[in-house]
């Protein structure tokens, strides 16, 4: 285990960095690294200070907190449903969080409500999809994830309703919401407080949750206070997705695709999982980002087009493999 | 109530032995009792409440427990293990309440091993080994090697050794059900209780474990619970009885009073026929 946590962390924080570097030096200018570097020692020319500084680094930020929060999220999620299948974005979550802030648009509400609302809509999704597949004992994931696949055509639903009946004006922006935007992602602290809290609160319960994937019974024959544990997991999991939600849209697949192929290289040791899914999902969020500064620069593709162009084959795959 | 009878046993009046109408004395729990339930009513859904249970299992104890399908065994099994709660009585665990102790310290004076097995995520061979020290470690912990070297023990003694970095789900079902018990020779509790041990062995394994937890129970302050469906190894292996009836009635007492034919025929269902080999009985069903 301590391998290999510590060869995760010799290969994700490097990669981390070198993500928001690439971050910075890259979008409609790109910067070489001497201007980078001058930027950085506060040498840089006016130009560079202001698209590095005030433009580019809180973006990156809000972009690597956002993907954390949404791998971290996904990992959490996994371990609940014993089912690597599950993610805020298929379980419906993400859905319920687009409906808060269409609504929150169409009502002509501020920038800062419609990211509430968002917030709103990602909790009480989780509240409706988890509640209802609770029943009487334990998760079942097969229940859950049906009760997350229904709910989430429901949301897929009320969102198509909300864009038939929104005025032609308000359109292009709620597109760019639904498909996970972090253009308009201003002040990322928040999000990176609750990143670095629950990955600390996460750690020194990683081995209980290693005990719980082994099945609820299993895990109580071993000490495991299983309800307490499992409330806990849910409610962080919910809230972290609202927040990563409200910063960045519905960006779907993180939660899938991060925790998987950490899981191909480091194995399922929840205690190296789960920081290394914050990691990862920052990573993979930032250089997504980027692209969707880049392809077409000087405009702007959503960044959620291309997470699900990477999720899809992805959440296939897994599927046409699991038994 | 009425009296027993070689048929009957009586039910609620567990300490008569079934068709010999001798009466084993009941055993009061003493000092170093490590489980005694009193009145203790398993609660399945649906089904009418079953004799009330009045159990006592004593250090160097090994009870096995038989019964048909869906007589209750590993309800009743899962319930001493404080997994489920009972529909009436209480459970003590050398003498507090099964209800008033922390989970993980109950884990560490009770291990139980399931008759299945999930496996949500790939894991190895000693990972799953590994888990039976969950329970004595705090939450920054991590497995020493003294730990590591208590699970490998664990896997030799279940002919796993060799398997050690095989992932669990590329396992046999034998295999699988080796390494459940090797997960629970790691977390090394007080009181053994094992669901069908030996339901997937081959011939040699099932008397390999069964040896291994005859040595166990013959530590200080051991004992053993087994569901089992070979009466010719309970007989072998466990020194109590407890015979549940598919009728909810149970009776209960040293191997010896309980082999009664009548008594196991009325318990499957199934005539049988008796014979003895190397001084022990052998029962083995009659078809006709």
């Amino acid at each position: 285990m301590t391998r290999a946590f510590l060869l995760a962390a010799a290969v994700l924080l490097p990669a981390s960095l070198l993500a928001v570097l690439i971050a910075l030096a890259f979008g409609s200018v790109a910067i070489a690294p001497g201007d980078l570097l001058a930027v950085m020692l506060g040498e840089g020319s006016r130009l560079h200070d202001t698209l590095v500084l005030e433009l580019r680094l809180p973006r990156a930020l809000a972009a690597f907190a956002a993907g954390g929060l949404l791998g971290l999220a996904g990992a959490l999620m996994q371990v609940l449903l014993r089912n690597p299948l599950a993610d805020p974005y298929v379980l419906g979550l993400s859905g319920g969080a687009s409906v808060g802030a269409l609504l929150a648009m169409l009502a002509g509400l501020s920038m800062f409500s419609v990211s509430l609302a968002a917030f709103a809509g990602a909790l009480l999704s989780t509240v409706i999809v988890f509640g209802l597949a609770h029943g009487t004992g334990s998760w079942t994931p097969t229940r859950l994830l049906l009760t997350g696949v229904v709910v989430a055509a429901g949301w897929g639903a009320m969102i198509s309703f909300l864009l038939a009946v929104s005025p032609t004006a308000e359109l292009p922006g709620m597109l760019y919401w639904l498909m996970g935007d972090v253009s308009h992602a201003r002040n990322p602290y928040p999000a990176w407080i609750l990143l670095v809290l629950v990955v600390f609160l996460a750690l020194p319960l990683g081995r209980t949750l290693n005990v719980l994937a082994r099945g609820p019974m299993q895990a109580a024959a071993l000490g495991v206070a299983v309800r307490p544990v499992e409330w806990s997991i849910y409610v962080a999991a919910a809230l972290i997705t609202a927040t990563a939600v409200m910063q960045v849209g519905a960006v779907g697949f993180v939660g899938l695709i991060v925790p998987h192929m950490l899981r191909l290289v480091f194995g399922n040791d929840q205690r190296v999982i789960l920081p290394a899914s914050a990691l990862g999902g920052g990573i993979l969020l930032t250089l997504a980002d980027t692209l969707a500064r880049t392809m077409i620069a000087p405009e702007q593709l959503p960044v959620g087009v291309i997470t699900a162009m990477l999720g899809v084959p992805v959440f296939l795959f897994l599927l046409y493999r699991s038994r | 109530m009425a009296p027993s009878s070689p048929t009957a046993p009586a039910h609620s009046r567990p300490h008569e032995a079934p068709g010999l109408g001798a009466r084993s004395v009941h055993q009061k729990p003493g000092p170093d009792t490590l489980l005694a339930t009193r009145d203790l009513v398993i609660d399945i859904p649906g089904r009418a409440p079953g004799a009330p249970l009045e159990l006592t299992v004593d250090p160097g104890q090994c009870w096995g427990i038989l019964g048909p399908n869906g007589a209750g065994k590993s309800t009743l099994l899962q319930t001493l293990a404080g997994l489920r709660t009972a529909r009436a009585g209480t459970i003590e665990v050398r003498g507090q309440a099964i209800t008033r102790l922390p989970r993980a310290e109950l884990a560490r004076r009770i291990g139980l091993v399931f008759q299945t097995h999930h496996d949500g995520f790939p894991a190895t061979v000693l990972e799953t080994a590994l888990i039976g020290r969950h329970p004595y470690l705090r939450p920054w912990d991590i497995e020493t090697s003294e730990d590591y070297a208590r699970a490998r023990a664990a896997l030799a003694e279940m002919d796993l050794s060799d398997l050690e970095h095989r992932m669990v789900d590329t396992l046999s079902g034998g295999e699988r059900q080796r390494l459940a018990i090797a997960t629970v020779l790691t977390q090394d509790p007080s009181l053994l209780l094992l669901d069908e041990p030996t339901s997937q062995l081959d011939l040699h394994h099932q008397v390999a474990v069964l040896n291994r937890v005859q040595g166990i129970v013959a530590q200080a302050h051991r004992a053993a619970v087994l569901v089992l469906h070979d009466v010719n190894l309970a007989a072998r292996y466990c020194d109590h009885l407890l015979l549940l009836f598919p009728d909810g009635q149970a009776c209960w007492g040293p191997t010896a009073t309980m082999l009664v034919p009548s008594a196991l025929e009325r318990l499957y269902n199934q005539r049988l026929s008796v014979g003895e080999v190397d001084g022990l009985p052998v029962f083995l069903p009659r078809n006709e």
